[in-house]
């Protein structure tokens, strides 16, 4: 790496920093979408399938259409599809919402590795970013800040979504019926319906975050796009204390930790590569064993889903 | 007591074989939309699953593996956990294997096969209890710790085989020192599938009756349904939790051992194919009971095993049999809602 040496250790900031922004978008759309789902009181291991029915729809719509755009759309909606399953089966009595996310994780990659087949050798156009890097001249500085568009949606998303949470009334309503059933029954809410909708919506996010991957950043469809960023959703949003804002922060982080193997290996640190990468999961599973307690739940954690309590 | 027995397992066939016909239909419509005549399918399905000793004994290698990682979310599950972890117990498992066994070169291949099992075993079944042991002494949540622990196992594994147990002789593929050609198993006799199958079959059989028919079965089933008995009748609860955790991540272990020991002789990303989820729905479909285990485990690897005769014939893509796999996980869940609804399976219960 000639034009990386001149930067050392520079560079690798700047790339763990550029990483973070690229690699971050589609665990910030994940995370807010397990947020929605797990807000209303279920869990949706699921959104791994979703996310590459996504990758694979939003890919496809947008060779057949020339629309990066409306291969996003068409991925959410798609997503919004599988979610929607999920959200029906778990509305009937003694159905394990952690098993059926799993089935939907096998049944969703299968389905998108079998229609997805016919798009893996044809090029789609990519989402467009701001250049924001180019007053400088150093190459890295440009690429790291190019700012894919996905992101800053999603960045403002993570706002709007922490403030209905907290100051709507569908946020008001989605979080009573993920803290106690009995109470939002009692005030007459349909406790499934809204269940559902949370699932659905969430379903739709995390569809747009697969069309990242797609259609932005590796920016190509084939069967191993996917490196479980779905299934990371649950304990991503276990970090970020179903809080959207969190949500973002912690996609930064994990993102980042992602980057970092491969910016380290920019400077000749080859070994280690595959321990950087799991740094995710160690964190948050250190997190985890350092904020639980036999005595109570986590804080933050919706009183009716099955994995706080 | 028999009766309602009799009449609970019953119930469970009923159920199953309705759900495993709406399967069918519902993936008849499907292949029927990419212009495939749904009866021809369902005959190439049956083909290469379970016509011929050829399929037979694919459809058994497949399922193999599968009966053993369903293990790990069906014994912990009866005490009431829902552990997902099987996946990297597999990994930790096979890993161990390979750490053992290319120090056993020098003994004779029964001894030296019996130490890799235990070293598999053991991996796995102190990588689940480590779960285990968090949830009951933390409050940690064992499905999220596992879930991230498969991740952390992949992880481990992925750097081992990078560097420090790498075998550089391999070109084509990062694999790990292979274990001494003399500790590879062959087949079972009379049957071209390796030894896993009867490795599974006796562990779920083993399971099946320490579950069914000790005391230390009946406390776990009494501690799974509900808690506080299990509490106010003294029983040592921490201690049968870490025990159920272990056995399960010891079944995941073992089928990483087999991995290594009967298919692959090193470890690599090969371990790493989704044995472990599709063993927790195997686990689920057999209602955590593990003989049922078994048969389940017989058919998911059934369809895994004709998948390659559908590709082959109507020129479907692999995927098609995730797509199957994927449909009947979802609708054998969605018919567990159906239990208790139809009187005519209660009417010897009373």
């Amino acid at each position: 790496m000639t034009d990386g040496g001149d930067l050392g250790w520079w560079g690798v900031l700047i790339a763990v920093m550029g990483g973070a922004i690229r690699v971050s978008t589609p665990y910030l759309f994940v995370s807010l979408g397990e947020t929605l789902t797990e807000k209303g009181g279920r869990v949706n291991l699921g959104l791994e399938g979703i996310l590459v029915m996504g990758a694979m729809s939003g890919y496809g719509t947008a060779v057949v259409t020339g629309e990066p755009w409306l291969g996003v759309i068409v991925a959410g909606c798609a997503g919004s599809a599988l979610a929607l399953l999920h959200g029906l089966i778990c509305n009937l009595t003694r159905v394990n919402d952690i098993a059926v996310g799993i089935s939907l994780f096998i049944f969703g990659t299968g389905l998108a590795f079998f229609l997805g087949k016919p798009f893996i050798n044809p090029s789609a156009p990519r989402l467009p970013h701001l250049e924001l890097g180019a007053w400088s001249s150093y190459p890295q500085v440009r690429s790291a800040l190019e700012i894919n568009a996905l992101f800053i949606i999603g960045v403002v998303l993570a706002f709007v979504l922490a403030w209905g949470l907290k100051n709507m009334k569908w946020g008001l309503i989605l979080r009573t019926v993920g803290d106690s059933t009995e109470a939002a029954t009692a005030l007459g809410y349909n406790v499934n319906w809204v269940r559902t909708m949370g699932t659905v919506a969430g379903g739709f996010l995390s569809g747009v975050g697969g069309s990242f991957l797609s259609l932005y950043y590796p920016g190509t469809w084939n069967e191993g796009l996917s490196s479980g960023q779905g299934l990371m959703a649950v304990a991503l949003v276990i970090f970020a204390r179903w809080n959207p804002i969190y949500c973002f922060y912690v996609s930064l982080l994990f993102g980042g930790a992602t980057a970092l193997g491969p910016a380290l290996q920019t400077v000749g640190i080859t070994s280690n590569y595959y321990l950087y990468g799991a740094a995710p999961y160690f964190l948050t599973l250190g997190l985890l064993i350092y904020s639980s307690s036999t005595k109570h739940s986590l804080a933050g954690a919706p009183g009716e889903v099955s994995i706080s309590r | 007591m028999f009766g309602s027995t009799f009449n609970n397992g019953l119930e469970a066939v009923v159920i199953n074989a309705a759900a495993l016909i709406l399967t069918l239909a519902g993936f008849g419509v499907f292949v029927a939309l990419f212009g495939h005549n749904p009866l021809d399918v369902f005959y190439i399905l049956y083909l290469g699953a379970f016509a011929t000793q050829l399929s037979i004994e694919n459809t058994l290698t497949q399922s193999a593996p599968l009966m053993l990682t369903a293990l790990c979310t069906a014994i912990p599950a009866r005490a009431g956990l829902l552990v997902i972890g099987g996946e990297g117990a597999l990994v930790v498992g096979g890993v161990a294997t390979v750490l053992v066994g290319v120090h056993l070169g020098h003994l004779p291949p029964w001894a030296g096969v019996l130490i890799m099992g235990l070293a598999g075993s053991i991996a796995g079944g102190l990588w689940i209890g480590a779960a285990g042991a968090l949830r009951q002494y933390r409050g940690v949540n064992e499905t999220i710790a596992t879930l991230l622990m498969n991740y952390i196992a992949i992880a481990i594994m992925s750097h081992l085989v990078s560097g420090p147990i790498r075998d550089f002789d391999q070109v084509l593929k990062t694999s790990s020192w292979s274990i001494p050609e003399s500790l590879m198993v062959s087949t079972v006799p009379g049957l071209d599938v390796h030894w896993g199958l009867a490795v599974g079959v006796a562990t779920c059989v083993i399971l099946y009756v320490i579950m069914r028919q000790t005391t230390f079965g009946f406390g776990v089933d009494i501690l799974g349904g509900n808690p506080r008995a299990a509490q106010m009748a003294g029983l040592p609860i921490n201690r049968m939790v870490l025990v159920c955790c272990f056995i399960g991540g010891a079944g995941a272990g073992l089928a990483g051992t087999m991995e290594i020991i009967a298919v692959h002789g090193f470890a690599s990303e090969s371990l790493v194919v989704g044995f472990g989820y599709a063993g927790i729905l195997i686990a689920f479909l057999a209602r955590q009971n593990p003989a049922a285990i078994i048969i389940v485990a017989i058919l998911v690897g059934g369809i895994s095993a004709s998948g390659g005769l559908m590709q082959r014939r109507f020129d479907l893509p692999d995927a098609t049999a995730a797509v199957l796999q994927g449909m009947l996980f979802v609708m054998v869940l969605a018919s567990n809602t159906a239990y208790g609804r139809f009187k005519i399976f209660q009417l010897k219960a009373n």
